[in-house]
């Protein structure tokens, strides 16, 4: 017996609410459009957006002269020759006026002598990179644009729905099918246009630094229903995470502003500054790019030179006292509670997950290959090629929500209403509502698993080994889970959102271990360990399709901007 | 002999039909009674219903429950090597185990 599932309609749906999922929202409702704003946590409060501490880069020249197209020529140099240079080119050139609007909307932006101050991040030619104190740039994001989506009218919101599939009917998006977390039932929610917000994959990571519901759902949605995803080998690691001491109450990126304001010094177990060794001398300064000083440290750790907890030191001890406390005020108290004077002692740091530079392929108006579907924010690929600028995430978030939102409005105003049932309607419910199974697996233990499988072999240094040893480990977990859900499908059955969530994260897992294996040279963020050299043959972006139910690549140039890329050389 | 830490869960999805389950979980110190409930989903059982997100940030406030009586975030409370008793938010609607209904009623799905 199918059960009847609870069903409301919108014009435009947006699934995931980061900053993108917000901006589009409140983009989407200015065309007029009903908007319904659905997550699968609560409403602004999840994904990556709201741990962000710093930076936003961004071309405002409000201190230091700038213009977007040095911006753009920086984020080009940083995606070594990857970058779909469209993408990039929106997200350098229309940040000033997204920075300017949350400006307007109070998020506070950090100020000196009345403008907005920036400051020198790595690979920027010039300090470009705008903030909130104290690390509070991500919350006061999330902040501003919840506070920007309440005051619009036209938005609905929907927390607690995990999205199980997206509707198809002859071959386009009329909205998505949902798993309804608090009582457990399946939601239908026909929509003219959907836009995918749903952020990154680091949760297919061991140690990571966004939040717990990244697990790349968006891509395997995109996946499933046909669309095509780029890139998807380079998964950004942020090289100084926290490792140790343990602490409670803090972002794992929290050092990150500490290297902005004041430098820092990263250390080996023979308290020796090493990164010169790997070609970068910082200088008391922090100029080390993420690619770079991942290798670095992992390196350091391999020779044998790590941490006690197997990474390395990073010591402020030069720093005076009030200088500490000028730049990070309550923080250091916060330290203090944990037991940590950086006056004292260095604490331990290694690269953890932070970023996916791949996603959903689209184009300049973030629509992807099917119609009616978008995507924005870190969902999407491209913009980053092979490694990200450091600062361009909560900008890609704003530009590319603004304009998926703008895209996906004028797209439902020109479209009839959805027709009701969609054609894969059925297999949802059945998913969703599912017995419980006679043979149970333990399903939080199977991500825990993937992560490990994830951070040991398809991480921050690849070798076709590993890459493999990964492969069959993903193929053997996607036979263990099966086609039939776990748990019951009765209310807030973790087991039932696990097994789902694995369903996507082992697709997606696969689709990074294929292209990463496929791709046999060291670029950006794939460092290959038994092919070192960057091979100008693979100045090519890979992409990912779903073909009879089996991940499968191809091989496609570069897109090119050849007029703005001569005006920024 | 690594030290433990007993966490005493009320399990149920009806607030007249609930029940006590007593778990012991390795303690390192500097832990959240979130890495402690964690531990239990992947290592006991992993039907446990808590709800979070941001792990350990105290950034989505996601994880609110009630801690020998008194409302904490687990990311941020203590683990600590003794009996701790934890129970879902009085205040709010129950859900399942240690989770209840926190969002504003605007963001719910009707």
């Amino acid at each position: 017996m199918t059960v009847e599932p609870l069903r409301t309609e919108t014009d435009v749906l947006v699934i995931g609410s980061g900053a993108a999922g917000m901006y589009a929202a409140i983009e989407a409702a200015k065309s007029g459009c009903k908007v319904l704003l659905v997550d699968r946590s609560l409403i602004g409060r999840g994904g990556a957006t709201v741990m962000a501490q710093m930076t936003v880069a961004v071309a405002l020249g409000a201190e230091t002269p700038d213009d977007w197209h040095y911006h753009y020529k920086d984020t080009l140099a940083a995606g070594r020759g990857l970058c779909n240079e469209s993408l990039a080119r929106l997200l350098c050139e229309e940040g000033p006026d997204c920075i300017r609007a949350m400006d307007e909307w109070g998020v506070g932006w950090a100020r000196k002598d009345g403008h907005i101050t920036a400051t020198m991040a790595p690979g920027h030619d010039r300090p470009r990179c705008v903030y909130v104190d104290f690390l509070n740039t991500g919350p006061a994001v999330s902040k501003t644009l919840r506070t920007k989506v309440n005051k619009t009218d036209g938005i609905r919101k929907a927390g607690d729905l995990c999205v199980v599939d997206l509707l198809k009917h002859d071959g386009k998006i009329v909205g998505v099918g949902a798993l309804h977390l608090g009582s457990g039932a399946p939601v239908m929610i026909s929509a003219k246009a959907t836009i995918i917000a749903t952020g990154g994959l680091t949760r297919l990571y061991r140690r990571n630094s966004a939040s717990s519901n990244m697990g790349g759902d968006g891509y395997a949605l995109a996946l499933r229903a046909g669309a095509s995803l780029v890139d998807m080998e380079f998964v950004q690691f942020f090289p100084i995470g926290r490792l140790a001491p343990r602490l409670i109450g803090m972002d794992p990126i929290m050092w990150d502003p500490f290297r902005y304001k004041l430098g820092g010094k990263l250390l080996n177990n023979r308290m020796e500054e090493f990164t010169q060794n790997y070609g970068v001398n910082e200088g008391g300064k922090y100029t080390i790019t993420r690619d770079a000083g991942s290798y670095a440290i992992l390196k350091e750790v391999e020779a044998g030179r790590g941490s006690p907890h197997g990474g390395v030191y990073l010591s402020f001890q030069h720093v005076p006292e009030v200088k500490l406390r000028e730049a990070f005020g309550p923080v250091i108290d916060k330290l203090a509670e944990n037991g940590i004077d950086l006056t004292r002692m260095p604490v331990e740091v290694a690269p953890i997950a932070h970023y996916h530079m791949g996603g959903i392929a689209v184009d300049t108006q973030m629509q992807t290959g099917l119609p009616g579907l978008f995507a924005a924010g870190e969902a999407v690929g491209g913009a980053n090629g092979a490694n990200r600028l450091s600062g361009n995430a909560i900008t890609e978030a704003f530009v590319f929500g603004r304009r998926a939102g703008q895209s996906a409005g004028e797209f439902a105003n020109r479209a009839f209403a959805p027709a009701v049932p969609a054609d894969n309607e059925a297999a949802i419910i059945d998913l969703v509502t599912a017995d419980e199974p006679a043979h149970a697996i333990n399903t939080a233990e199977l991500v825990q698993t993937l992560q490990a499988t994830m951070q040991d072999d398809v991480g921050a240094l690849r070798t076709a080994a590993g890459l493999k040893r990964a492969l069959a480990t993903i193929d053997a977990m996607t036979a263990q889970i099966g086609d039939r859900p776990q748990g019951s499908g009765k209310s807030f059955d973790m087991r039932r959102v696990d097994w789902l969530d694995l369903r996507n994260m082992l697709m997606v897992a696969k689709s990074v271990a294929e292209a990463a294996l496929a791709r046999t040279e060291t670029r950006g963020a794939q460092h290959r360990e038994d092919f070192p050299e960057t091979s100008p043959d693979w100045a090519v972006n890979q992409f990912v399709k779903l073909r009879d139910g089996r991940v499968t690549l191809s091989k496609h140039a570069v897109l090119q901007n050849t007029l703005v890329g001569a005006a920024a050389s | 002999m690594t030290e433990q830490a007993t966490l005493k869960i009320w399990r149920g999805d009806a607030p007249d039909a609930g029940r006590w389950e007593t778990y012991e979980v390795p303690f390192e110190h500097g832990q959240s009674v979130l890495d402690g409930l964690r531990w239990i989903r992947i290592h006991r059982d992993p039907s446990l219903a808590i709800r979070f997100s941001c792990i350990n940030a105290n950034a989505c406030k996601e994880c609110m429950m009630e801690l020998d009586g008194k409302t904490v975030y687990a990311c941020t409370a203590r683990l600590q090597p003794h009996e701790m008793t934890l129970a879902p938010l009085s205040n709010k609607k129950l859900v399942r185990d240690l989770v209840t209904e926190i969002a504003p009623p605007a963001e719910r799905f009707k």
